[in-house]
């Protein structure tokens, strides 16, 4: 453990959360999972939910995402942790539980889990990191790839007549009546990124309430397999992606709002 | 309790039940839907979990996360389900979850019929995912072992935190026969869950249940421990039952369904003077192999018999070593080999080993 010295004429102001491990994480520089966990983190803090959370980990970069968040967590099979999730709560009264899920995870091999899990209104929470690029695997084409967007499986640019278009995942489990709150949100920049921990929040106190599912789809970068340095991606996903995927809920209840409103 | 008149399908589920169990989640698919059908009545009167899944590949993947938060579980389907569920399988093996499954196995390969067949021997025994594992696979050849067997999975698959499968075929699974199921067990209070399990970090370090280990040395030491593990549950869970074998010259090894008509066969033939004797392995894996090969220094032929293409034989040639010849007579398609169709094959046997 990292040891903080305080002095005493000063205040400590800012640390790690109770929910965040001190592991140095295995993410590239410029990454934005690491800004995600923390969010995730200082929620789970702040509604005082650590000790009866369960997290469940993706197949993709955050596989590890065991090793940050300092919960019980458990790791699915690739596109599989909507399932899981959905035995876990079943089976525990009064736990929390979420995912943590990538693009090729959630809107690719695991698109009939996540639908599914939503139409139900399984009582877990979503946290869904859409960045538009398979990053684990070394840069392929995702379900999220823009048209015209250059990989490492769609070396022309993504062509939309052979490759199908980019997936609006927000759009459609906004769509299912068993989904209470979806909204989209992005961590491009300071006020992205408390607007995104402020959704993250009302995802869990949706669960908390036992409302339904919630799910935050979170735009994201990937400088790496972009090939850009971490400033320009941050540019590149504030031009191109949210002008594809548009930022905002697409479902709010009627309790969600009231929520919200409290 | 007094025997009752019950179907396979519907005993299965209700010796579940009374085992203990907490949730089950499952996909319709015949000749098996009665068990489903069954618990989709029974746990949510008992207030337990009954949820019918959007596919096969999602139950045993809610199978997998109930298993991981300590439950007692399990889900049960037929042939092309179970292959549905293997990348499954191999996550929960690795990640030493207790699960019970129950495979009511019907003709393949593809969507081959609905009739009951003994096609997934390989599968259950050899194969049932990537990677090095295997599961207890268990098979009943009647109602009454059907419900026995039920309850001993989730013992074993509990005392082992490992896989236990019941393999029946369609036959057993639509039966009807007098059987006596289990008294009521409790279920397990969710304070009492193992210590291992995900029920949330309250005054400990986080618990992580995952079947990914980076690094070969560290996946080697996790296989090792698996492999350990294995040897053990060999060692000690081989279960098979023997008919008229102390003084047989000819053995007949069969399971399931047709391991019950070698009984017939066995008491045919020795109406008609031959000495046979048979062994029905419950357990095909760990597979009898022991008892196999003392008793084939014993007879002068082995006929396996199965309703398949030629699958358990194989383990038998394994385990006879060439001591006397083994012979194989099977039925593909759904199609159960009567007593009168398999006689004659131990005849042809007998004639062949005459003199030897």
């Amino acid at each position: 453990m990292a040891t903080v010295e305080i002095r005493n004429d000063m205040e400590l102001v800012y640390g790690y959360p109770d929910s965040l491990t001190e592991a140095d994480t295995h993410y590239c520089p410029g990454c934005t999972h690491g800004t995600i966990h923390r969010l995730i983190a200082e929620v789970l803090d702040e509604l005082d939910i650590r000790e009866r959370t369960i997290g469940v980990a993706p197949v993709g970069c955050a596989v590890l995402a065991y090793n940050y968040i300092n919960t019980d967590f458990a790791e699915a099979a690739h596109g599989r942790a909507p399932a899981m999730a959905t035995g876990l709560k079943r089976v525990s009264p009064g736990r929390i539980v979420f995912t943590y899920q990538g693009d090729g995870d959630l809107a690719a091999i695991g698109t009939a889990e996540i639908i599914h899990a939503a139409n139900r209104g399984e009582l877990f929470t979503t946290v869904f990191v859409n960045n538009a690029i398979y990053g684990m695997t070394g840069g392929q084409m995702a379900p999220t790839t823009l048209p015209d967007q250059v990989t490492t499986s769609s070396p022309m640019g993504r062509d939309v007549k052979a490759a199908g278009h980019p997936i609006r995942m927000a759009e459609l489990i906004g769509g299912l009546p068993g989904a209470v709150y979806v909204t989209r949100q992005a961590v491009l920049d300071v006020p992205g990124i408390r607007r995104t921990k402020r959704a993250i929040k009302t995802a869990f106190r949706a669960q908390l309430e036992g409302l339904g599912f919630a799910m935050v789809e979170v735009l994201s970068t990937c400088n790496t397999n972009w090939g850009m340095s971490p400033q320009e991606a941050l540019n590149w996903a504030q031009v191109h992606m949210v002008d594809y995927f548009a930022l905002g809920d697409t479902k709010v209840s009627d309790d969600v709002r009231a929520l919200m409103e409290q | 309790m007094a025997k009752e008149l019950l179907e396979g399908n519907e005993a299965f589920a209700e010796a579940a039940v009374r085992a203990g169990l907490d949730a089950f989640f499952g996909y319709p698919i015949t000749p098996q839907s009665e068990a489903l059908e069954h618990l989709s009545k029974r746990l949510p009167e008992l207030g337990r979990v009954f949820l019918q899944a959007e596919s096969e590949v999602a139950a045993i993947n809610m199978v997998y996360g109930a298993a991981c938060a300590g439950a007692r579980v399990m889900t049960s389907s037929s042939s092309p389900g179970i292959s549905l569920m293997q990348e499954g399988l191999s996550y929960i093996a690795c990640s030493e979850v207790p699960v019970v499954l129950v495979n009511v196995m019907r003709g393949g390969p593809g969507l081959g019929n609905i009739q009951p067949a003994q096609g997934d021997y390989f599968q259950s025994v050899k194969m049932a995912g990537h990677g090095d594992f295997h599961m207890i696979v268990l098979a009943p050849a009647n109602v009454q072992e059907l419900i026995d067997d039920m309850v001993l999975a989730f013992d074993l698959a509990e005392k082992y935190r490992t896989i236990a499968m019941v393999v029946a075929d369609g036959s057993i699974g639509q039966m009807m026969e007098p059987a006596e199921l289990p008294p009521m067990r409790p279920v397990r209070p969710h304070e009492e869950r193992a210590d291992w399990a995900l029920t949330g970090a309250v005054g400990r370090d986080a618990n992580t249940i995952t079947s990914l280990y980076l690094g070969a040395e560290n996946l080697e030491e996790v296989n090792l421990r698996l492999q350990a593990k294995l040897k053990n549950i060999a060692a000690n869970e081989v279960r098979w039952k023997e008919y008229d074998t102390e003084d047989a010259d000819l053995l007949l090894v069969a399971f399931g369904t047709v391991g019950r008509i070698c009984q017939t066969v066995v008491r045919d033939a020795r109406e008609k003077g031959m000495k046979v004797g048979l062994l029905r392995p419950i357990t095909l894996w760990p597979f009898p192999s022991e008892r196999i090969a003392e008793l084939a220094d014993q007879v002068r032929g082995v006929l396996t018999v199965e309703m398949n293409a030629g699958q358990m034989v194989q383990d038998v040639r394994l385990a006879v070593e060439g001591r006397c010849p083994v012979a194989f007579y099977g039925r593909t398609g759904g199609i159960i080999p009567l007593a009168d169709d398999i006689l004659p094959e131990l005849e042809k046997l007998a004639a062949d080993v005459r003199g030897q």
